[in-house]
């Protein structure tokens, strides 16, 4: 194979198969990567093993009206078939299946019930994310340290503060400044507005829980107005089919801009990287190997640095197919936690009710964002019979058709009553956070291969006992604010909970301050080969129970100008 | 034996009355009669008529102006399970043989006020039906969260009902196509604002989206 080191197919790869960096993934953590290495002037590399994805001409949907799907976003029988994890939970819709990962291409294992939701496209999953973008804080850095759990974070608040800064003003986060210590604010744009119920709510539990509990409109990556080179948000609410007007933050609309702007971005789809390259004499990787998605073509790219966003678990499974001549168990190994720890946020349950009144009231336009009630328990003076917590996300809104008309059977009076819009009803969910267990873990399977013939990854992680019973508090509490608030014939709901479904897996190469039990030291470095970093979800050393993306973002940013310094 | 031939022998058998004999003639031709194993023609037809029985054309157009009926015939093909397309497929035969023990005449032969008060009381029946459904279908997970051995994990759920069927189609098909969004409701392709605390009046439409 060592003839196919030079490529040349398709104009779509590099002349020359060197490069001072390479990225690989193109995600939220890698599209950052990309950017922020290029323009430090670096010649960069960014590997993508799905197919291109064109910003605004590939989101065929994007500008039909529903009527003008065949199943008006229903799937169909062969589609759940073909994409049956995907069908477990609400991400499975006609407009957005074929972002989804092939799943019969792309199998895995579940010695316990996981949900993996991959998409292996150009912008992987930025252009589906939910865009909710909160910062951690003290509160979570330090709570391995004071708890005793897992290991201490490497890192504090101070130490990513500036580059939450950073990523903010650049992506665009549509926020409100709370003052609230443990949601620190950021450098936000205006916030989307609360609407007329969900502002009542906000002040009853406020007034209620003493200033304790707030209910605050949820920060979003989506631009209420516009900022250079990408128009605002549209209010539309159909992001995930990737917006036509680039109103919120993906890769595509983003970043990947950015990085080709310096003319030193190249990008090369179908390219499955199989393993980092590494000099055991140098301790240093040398580069990657890049199997070709479509012609199962072997080829090699060298660089100095090899940043490693291709998300949590197949950034593990990189390190875990890599180096191991010298380390059986991977690239970054050593500590025997590369693989562990796996996260992830545990949500799906709920509350719900009916609001009295407003009759006189509506809304209009489609708000891409919902409330946010920030965590409230273990914080302060408040304690659980669990640790950490969680924060929930929902909205107010009036029923639509699709609610049941007690009264109206079949008929004209059914017709009129669904034409206009029904009662108000206000709803969240909970997200909380998971501890780390060294054994919740992924590994390499030894039998099943996936099309290419590389193995696939075997996952065996579960909740356990704190997750559980901070789960029955996410109802009781939830149950109790809505009552406060006036709020009528509240339900609980509880649907249970996969690992994995909550697409916020993290943890696999975990960050620390001791190469004996971290895989990457505060840089986020590979202990094992100190020009490889590692920055999505993999690096996480708890979980917060904060939405991740932002955090991954300003640690890849903060990384990559560590890297490019070149002070290491 | 094929179901469109036992409908054959049937109609012989009963002497063949008109009316089933010309669904069957052009039954020959295209996919069979009311209720066969695939949709046809006449099948459609039936189906806007339930639908627009539903939805009826008042002041603004109905399910059948929403071409409601086929539309249900593309979501059953193609989105319904195997078990749920048979239920959907015998329940147009069952709601005609109601009609016909109810009025003593086939569906589409009923006068507009008895199909509605037909598919008033199918309805009725269809909620009471999924009621039970549901708190079986809870039964069986709880059994199962237990002791996925027991009997009570075993057991079977309830099919759905087949009016349910026609009646949750009928309200996605019309409220979801472009006469029922922009002329029965209010469609607004791209908003550009959002306004939390629009005044409404009683009459004004909902949105589409």
């Amino acid at each position: 194979m060592s003839d196919t080191t030079r490529v040349n197919i398709n104009n779509r790869a590099a002349e020359t198969n060197t490069f001072d960096a390479i990225v690989v993934g193109s995600g939220i953590s890698g599209g950052w990567a990309a950017k922020e290495l290029a323009e430090k002037g670096l010649r960069v590399l960014m590997l993508e093993r799905g197919r291109p994805f064109e910003h605004i001409t590939d989101y065929k949907t994007a500008n039909l009206m529903k009527w003008e799907l065949p199943h008006r976003g229903e799937t169909t029988q062969q589609q759940r078939n073909d994409y049956p994890v995907i069908h477990r939970g609400w991400a499975a819709n006609e407009a957005v299946m074929d972002y989804w990962a092939n799943e019969k291409d792309n199998p895995y294992i579940e010695k316990k019930p996981f949900t993996w939701w991959r998409s292996y496209q150009m912008g992987g999953r930025s252009i589906l994310w939910g865009r909710q973008s909160y910062r951690l804080s003290d509160l979570d850095f330090e709570a391995n340290l004071k708890e005793g759990v897992g290991i201490d974070w490497p890192i504090r608040y101070r130490d990513i503060a500036p580059w939450y800064d950073h990523v903010e003003k650049f992506a665009g986060i549509a926020g409100s400044k709370e003052g609230i210590s443990h949601l620190p604010d950021g450098a936000f744009l205006p916030p989307f507005p609360l609407n007329l119920v969900e502002k009542d709510v906000a002040s009853r539990i406020k007034s209620h829980y003493k200033g304790e509990r707030h209910l605050i409109i949820g920060r979003v990556a989506n631009l209420t107005q516009a900022i250079p080179d990408r128009t605002g948000c549209q209010y539309r609410n159909r992001c995930w089919e990737g917006c036509p007007f680039g109103g919120y933050f993906s890769t595509q609309s983003s970043t990947l801009p950015a990085a080709m702007k310096t003319g030193n971005l190249t990008v090369r789809p179908f390219s499955i990287v199989t393993r980092v390259l590494y000099d055991k004499d140098q301790k240093r990787a040398t580069g990657v190997e890049v199997l070709d998605a479509e012609n199962n073509n072997t080829y090699t790219f060298n660089s100095k640095i090899v940043f490693l966003c291709a998300s949590a678990l197949n950034s593990a499974w990189i390190l875990m197919n890599s180096a191991t001549e010298i380390w059986p168990d991977g690239l970054g190994s050593s500590s025997d936690e590369l693989g562990h720890n796996i996260m992830d946020h545990h949500y799906n349950i709920g509350a719900s009710g009916d609001v009295d009144g407003y009759e006189d009231f509506y809304v209009e336009g489609r708000r891409p964002t919902g409330f946010y009630i920030p965590r409230f328990v273990n914080v302060g003076n408040d304690k659980r019979e669990y640790l950490r917590g969680f924060g929930y996300q929902g909205a107010a809104n009036r029923q639509g058709w699709s609610r049941e008309v007690a009264e109206m059977n079949v008929g004209a009076g059914l017709k009129e009553a669904l034409t206009e819009p029904g009662p108000w009803r206000i709803g969240a969910t909970g997200f909380g956070e998971i501890l780390p267990y060294h054994e919740n873990k992924i590994t390499l399977s030894k039998t099943v291969k996936d099309k290419w013939g590389l193995p696939v990854l075997e996952m065996d992680a579960e909740l356990k006992e704190n997750e559980w019973k901070m789960r029955k508090d996410i109802q009781l509490e939830l149950k109790a604010m809505l009552e406060a608030s006036g709020v009528k014939n509240v339900n609980t709901w509880d649907g249970g909970h996969a690992m994995g479904h909550g697409i916020h897996e993290m943890g696999t190469a975990r960050m620390g301050r001791d190469s004996k039990t971290s895989v990457l030291n505060g840089n986020n470095q590979v202990w094992d080969a100190l020009n490889v970093f590692v920055t999505d979800g993999a690096c996480m050393t708890s979980s917060g129970c904060q939405n991740p993306s932002l955090t991954y973002m300003a640690l890849t940013a903060r990384a990559a100008h560590f890297a490019a310094a070149g002070k290491w | 034996m094929e179901r469109r031939e036992l409908l054959k022998m049937i109609a012989l058998a009963t002497g063949g009355v008109l009316i089933g004999g010309e669904l069957l003639m052009s039954g020959c031709k295209n996919p069979p009669a009311l209720g066969g194993a695939t949709f046809s023609d006449q099948d459609i037809s039936f189906l806007d008529e339930v639908a627009e029985t539903i939805l009826p054309r008042t002041s603004t157009p109905g399910a059948k102006d929403a071409g409601v009926g086929r539309f249900m015939t593309v979501q059953v093909n193609d989105c319904y399970t195997k078990e749920d397309q048979d239920v959907f497929h015998a329940g147009i035969r069952k709601l005609n043989d109601a009609s016909k023990e109810m009025f003593n005449k086939d569906f589409l032969d009923a006068t507009a006020e008895e199909r509605t008060q037909l598919l008033g009381q199918l309805d009725k029946e269809a909620k009471e039906h999924q009621k039970k459904k549901q708190e079986k279908d809870w039964q069986i997970k709880d059994a199962k969260s237990k002791d996925p051995e027991s009997e009570g994990a075993k057991e079977q759920p309830l099919p759905n009902h087949y009016f349910t069927q026609m009646k949750q189609l009928t309200l996605f098909g019309f409220f979801t196509s472009e006469k029922g969004s922009k002329e029965v409701l209010r469609h607004v392709a791209v908003p550009g604002k959002y306004n939390g605390a629009l005044p409404y009046k009683k009459g004004d439409r909902a949105w589409a989206e």
